[in-house]
């Protein structure tokens, strides 16, 4: 024991030798953040290779959660005691500026692999079965709040209006230019409602009067606000979001 | 300068204290971890759980979308990679040859050595501090992972959310489990500037040439 003790050397004769290991390694770490910074310039909206990877990977999370996707599981729902008030605002501009938009002379219009392209407005949608739920609407920056909507199950209007239910895609345009669209799976789920009110009353303006999509199986940027056309189709229409890079499927 | 007397070359005789597998394992997942840190800092920005965001530099991703690409794509490889390093460490007893036994005296007393900056180090064997650490920050990675999925797909994976306690509960134990591996890196960095030669053979596999007992002798060497 006392032999290696002898071996091991002070501190005082190790310090040089630290000091430049700690300068090497710093150097080292240095580049490797250098490199780790010149990739996060890779956003999904460069194009260069590591973009190019980041948007197949996308695309690959998308097949893996429509497997993992379960057309009749329902999404949590709650007691109207745990409804988040007041239920905050998120879109891509300021409260102030969502559509007006005049509920009578309001048209919803229908196309693509449909048997009846004919317009809807809001007495008609209004007569059609209604629901309503309260579910948990979680959006991509994290935070979730939970709220009432009623409506339309989006399978009932689907049905009315001759959806081709094996087409893969439904795409929707909204008044205030945002579009989104997904899977035909999805809108058939049950909880996947065309919703016009928001708690017992008409959708307000910032929340999506008149027509809103209410999906609990996916995040809030899939929920679109202030409808103006559906339509059913087989290319996918992408979305606002979704074509600047978030994940097209995005479910829960 | 003068070591070449006192310790003849020998590289053929080294021993591999690191096998391949581990090697390969590490560094992919090192790749993976700061890649899930830094962008999942970055999706932490957009909706802060506290009062305080991580600077734009420590991030990945550039702005939200981007850094939930490079969160949702890192994710595999922490994942493939992680499976393969856990079947090696169960199945080829991995584990069982290097974690244990993990004994409260040997905590202890190496506890006691390390925080006096005594604790020796013998290459290809885990003190109990050193152990205590890996199988900590292996608990740390399922708990992330299991808390991570919850967020993810907190309706198909319900169950898996109720076990948490809810969406909220699962989003801050994803936040303590990664605080919690951060932590891990930064010891398992620090460590590694007090015992250098621990870094060469990660990379190589063989232990380093003097031995580790005497770590601080190799100065000579890398003049």
């Amino acid at each position: 024991m006392n032999d290696k003790k002898q071996n091991l050397p002070r501190n005082a004769e190790l310090q040089p030798e630290l000091v430049q290991l700690q300068r090497r390694l710093f150097l080292r770490s240095g580049l490797s953040l250098g490199a780790l910074s010149m990739l996060s310039g890779c956003n999904m909206q460069d194009g260069d290779t590591v973009d190019k990877v980041l948007w197949a990977m996308s695309r690959w999370n998308d097949r893996v959660q429509a497997m993992l996707f379960r057309p009749s599981h329902l999404a949590p729902t709650y007691p109207a005691s745990m409804i988040t008030k007041p239920f905050p605002f998120n879109a891509f501009y300021d409260a102030d500026s969502a559509p007006e938009i005049d509920g009578d002379s309001y048209q919803l219009e229908v196309s693509g692999l449909v048997r009846d392209k004919r317009s809807w407005n809001l007495a008609q949608l209004r007569a059609l079965p209604q629901v309503s739920q309260i579910t948990r609407h979680i959006c991509i920056e994290g935070w979730s709040a939970i709220g009432q909507w009623g409506g339309v199950p989006f399978r009932t209007f689907l049905a009315h209006i001759g959806a081709d239910t094996t087409a893969r895609y439904v795409g929707f345009k909204c008044a205030d230019r945002y579009y989104s669209s997904i899977d035909m799976a999805t809108a058939l789920h049950p909880q996947t409602m065309l919703a016009l009110d928001f708690g017992q009353s008409p959708l307000p303006t910032e929340y999506g009067y008149p027509l809103k999509l209410r999906v609990p199986t996916k995040l809030g940027f899939k929920n679109p606000k202030h409808i103006a056309a559906i339509f059913v189709t087989n290319e996918n229409p992408g979305g606002y979001w979704e074509d600047q890079g978030y994940n097209w499927f995005s479910g829960s | 300068m003068t070591t070449a007397n006192t310790s003849p070359p020998q590289k053929q005789s080294r021993r591999i204290i690191h096998p391949l597998l581990v090697r390969a394992t590490h560094w992919l997942n090192a790749f993976a971890i700061v890649c899930m840190v830094m962008s999942g800092w970055e999706i932490y920005n957009a909706s802060p759980l506290f009062a305080f965001t991580f600077p734009k530099w420590a991030t990945l991703g550039g702005w939200l979308g981007g850094a939930i690409a490079w969160h949702l794509a890192a994710m595999w490889l922490l994942l493939v990679n992680g499976l393969i390093y856990l079947a090696y460490g169960f199945l080829g007893g991995h584990f069982r040859r290097h974690f244990l036994p993990l004994r409260v005296a040997d905590l202890l007393r190496d506890l006691k050595d390390a925080l006096r900056f005594k604790l020796t180090h013998q290459a290809g064997i885990y003190n109990a501090v050193q152990r205590l650490m890996y199988m900590a920050v292996l608990l740390l990675g399922v708990l992330v992972v299991a808390s991570g999925l919850s967020i993810w797909k907190p309706v198909q994976l319900d169950s898996l959310v109720d076990l948490f306690g809810g969406y909220d509960v699962a989003r801050r134990v994803h936040f303590i489990a990664m605080a919690g591996i951060v932590g891990f890196v930064a010891i398992h960095l620090a460590l590694v500037l007090i015992v250098p030669s621990t870094l060469l053979p990660m990379v190589t596999g063989r232990e380093p040439k003097h031995g580790l007992k005497q770590h601080g002798s190799n100065q000579e060497q890398q003049a």
